[in-house]
């Protein structure tokens, strides 16, 4: 790319970052920094000091706000028409266009230290590798929002001073409910279990050297809770206080204790929707919902919403999942037909949990024992079919159809159909594709937005109110 | 059904299991069984001939179709709107019988549509008509 001291093209206005973004983004070494100076000094007091590890600290944390600095005054942005500029890089520049109608989807990103300044990170998906998409940190936080209204309403085609629509609440996670799916998960149980195990063991033990052994398990013991505590905690500060919320723009999925996250993807844009239920949710009638997106965020850097699957309900109700799927998705739930019974002699274990169909529209299969995954796949994202027969499956006259879309793991598998039954599927399932994507890029052409369409059935009236 | 349907030759992999019934050979000579390890090469190369024979490929309006595999067996339909991109590649094995390996790409990670040992004119023409076809039917995400 000649992207080295790229000339202005056209005239778009260019804006920089927010000026404190080097506080906060050397913010932690600066912290540590702190810490480190004050601990030093306290002790100094005491006249056995350490200068050179003050030093050390204060140095790191200079560099980082340095290199933060320097991001700082060499990153420019810029929207014009129906095109995001984003340009970086002190020595290697990278100058990236992002065009707005690829948008997978947009996310506004408020780190703890950012929220304490005011500022925010935006965040653009487009499909395609990593490195595709564009990362905005830090900006102003009502910046950040008004970019992303501008962007959404250019995705869509819309005039880009259309305020940004209102959202109407869909579902909200209550905390307690959260907490409890936190801590009932099966990854708990194997704990408990290997816990329990190792408790059982060391009393046996302990008959010949009782001190020792009960130390050590009491250590096995506090390590295994501090690292269960940690994954809860973690999964709790990230998907507290969870609310969705459609707008004309898209989903709205809000979450986060101490950093928190706004995304937004275009109904348009979803590639898979998935239905999860873990043994023990299944008992309490919970499952999760989520949806696969195309593409990734821009540099990879930390894991915050950086991945492709998106949870649409971190935990819920069955029945709030099914509402949210119809609502968010205008997509029908429709029963799914078991495989032949001959089908429970090649796969003894899943064949009770083994069911798939297909309305025309959406292809559907489930399977999971213990995590029982429910995958729907409209078919106008459908990217290839393939029929799979293994010689197991021969023997009994079944065979697999894989119905795939974008990204690593958005697939319907419809598995241990009868050999009849499966080429029809396949069959049936490429040309009823082949229509869907045909009226898809027909809508597309049209300029209709389909995901207005697809959810709403008219796009809503703008509306100058601003969901936060 | 249009589109010509080909039978392509996966020389290599041949070229590889003959190699292997030759060691085979030696080392069961050594065990002294000169009849096993001849049987043994003679059953190899009628595994890969069929592995060979099941593996085509058949171009048709929409989309394009690959099947192979025996004990697996597999068929693939991707449609050329789907297709992201069109690898040719030519490991130094290939390039000695002068053929090549087309590979189409989706978006879909789990895609699989990789038509191997074709005679390099073909796989030329191949990626050209699939990149035209793909440029002509593109269809968003």
């Amino acid at each position: 790319m000649n992207a080295v001291a790229a000339p202005l093209h056209g005239p778009p206005s260019w804006q920089k970052l927010h000026p404190l973004t080097p506080v906060v983004g050397g913010g932690r070494l600066l912290l540590v920094f702190a810490v480190v100076a004050a601990e030093q000094a306290t002790i100094r007091q005491g006249g056995s000091g350490d200068l050179a590890l003050v030093i050390a600290a204060g140095a790191l944390a200079l560099i980082g706000v340095v290199l933060g600095a320097v991001r700082y005054l060499v990153t420019r942005w810029a929207l014009d028409g129906s095109t995001l500029h984003i340009e970086t890089g002190l020595f290697r520049r990278d100058a990236r266009k992002l065009p707005l109608a690829r948008i997978q989807a947009v996310d506004v990103l408020k780190p703890f230290l950012a929220r304490a300044f005011g500022l925010a990170e935006l965040r653009v998906r487009l499909a395609g590798s990593a490195r595709s998409g564009g990362r905005l940190a830090y900006l102003a936080e009502p910046v950040a929002w008004d970019l992303r209204a501008r962007l959404l309403a250019g995705h869509h085609g819309l005039d880009q001073s259309t305020p940004q629509p209102a959202e109407r609440p869909i579902a909200a996670v209550p905390t307690g409910q959260l907490v409890a799916s936190s801590v009932l998960t099966g990854a708990t149980a194997l704990v408990l279990t290997c816990l329990a195990l190792v408790i059982v063991l060391f009393a046996a033990a302990s008959s010949s050297s009782p001190a020792a052994s009960s130390t050590v398990g009491a250590g096995t013991f506090l390590l295994a809770l501090i690292g269960f505590a940690r994954a809860t905690w973690r999964r709790v500060a990230a998907q507290y206080g969870f609310t969705v919320g459609l707008a004309p723009d898209g989903i709205r999925l809000q979450h986060g204790l101490l950093s928190t996250v706004s995304e937004t993807v275009p109904v348009a844009r979803v590639q898979a929707v998935r239905k999860v239920e873990p043994l023990v949710w299944r008992m309490l009638g919970w499952c999760s919902l989520e949806v696969d997106v195309a593409g990734s965020p821009g540099e990879e850097q930390g894991t915050r919403s950086s991945r492709v699957t998106k949870a649409l309900l971190p935990v819920g109700r069955s029945e709030m999942a099914d509402r949210l799927f119809s609502d968010l998705l205008g997509l029908r739930q429709f029963p799914l037909q078991p495989p032949p019974r001959r089908a429970a002699w090649k796969s003894p274990l899943l064949y009770h949990f083994l069911s798939a169909g297909s309305d025309g529209r959406v292809v559907a299969s489930a399977s999971g024992r213990l995590r029982k995954v429910t995958t729907w796949v409209p078919l106008e994202k459908v990217q290839s079919v393939r029929w799979v027969q293994g010689p197991l499956q021969r023997a009994f006259h079944l065979a697999t159809v894989h119905v795939d879309a974008a990204g690593r793991r958005a697939r319907a598998e419809i598995r241990d159909r009868a050999v009849g039954e499966a080429d029809f599927l396949f069959q049936q399932l490429v040309l009823d594709s082949r229509g869907a994507r045909r009226a898809a890029s027909w809508l597309e052409r049209r300029g209709a937005s389909p995901s207005t369409t697809l959810a709403t059935g008219q796009p809503a009236p703008p509306s100058p109110l601003r969901g936060a | 059904m249009r589109g010509l349907e080909v039978v392509l030759g996966t020389l290599a992999v041949m070229a590889l299991a003959l190699a292997e019934g030759a060691s085979n050979r030696s080392a069961a000579l050594a065990g002294g069984g000169t009849g096993s390890a001849a049987a043994l090469g003679a059953l190899l190369l009628y595994g890969v001939y069929r592995r060979y024979r099941a593996w085509r490929y058949q171009e048709r309006d929409e989309d394009l179709v690959v099947s192979r595999g025996v004990m697996f067996r597999r068929q693939s339909v991707v449609p050329y709107g789907r297709m992201q991109f069109v690898d040719v590649t030519a490991g130094p094995v290939e390039r000695a019988f002068k053929l090549a390996t087309v590979k189409l790409h989706t978006a879909a990670a789990a895609s699989d549509a990789r038509i191997p040992g074709l005679e390099r004119d073909e796989a030329a023409r191949l990626r050209d008509r699939l990149a035209e076809l793909g440029e002509a039917r593109a269809a968003g995400l």
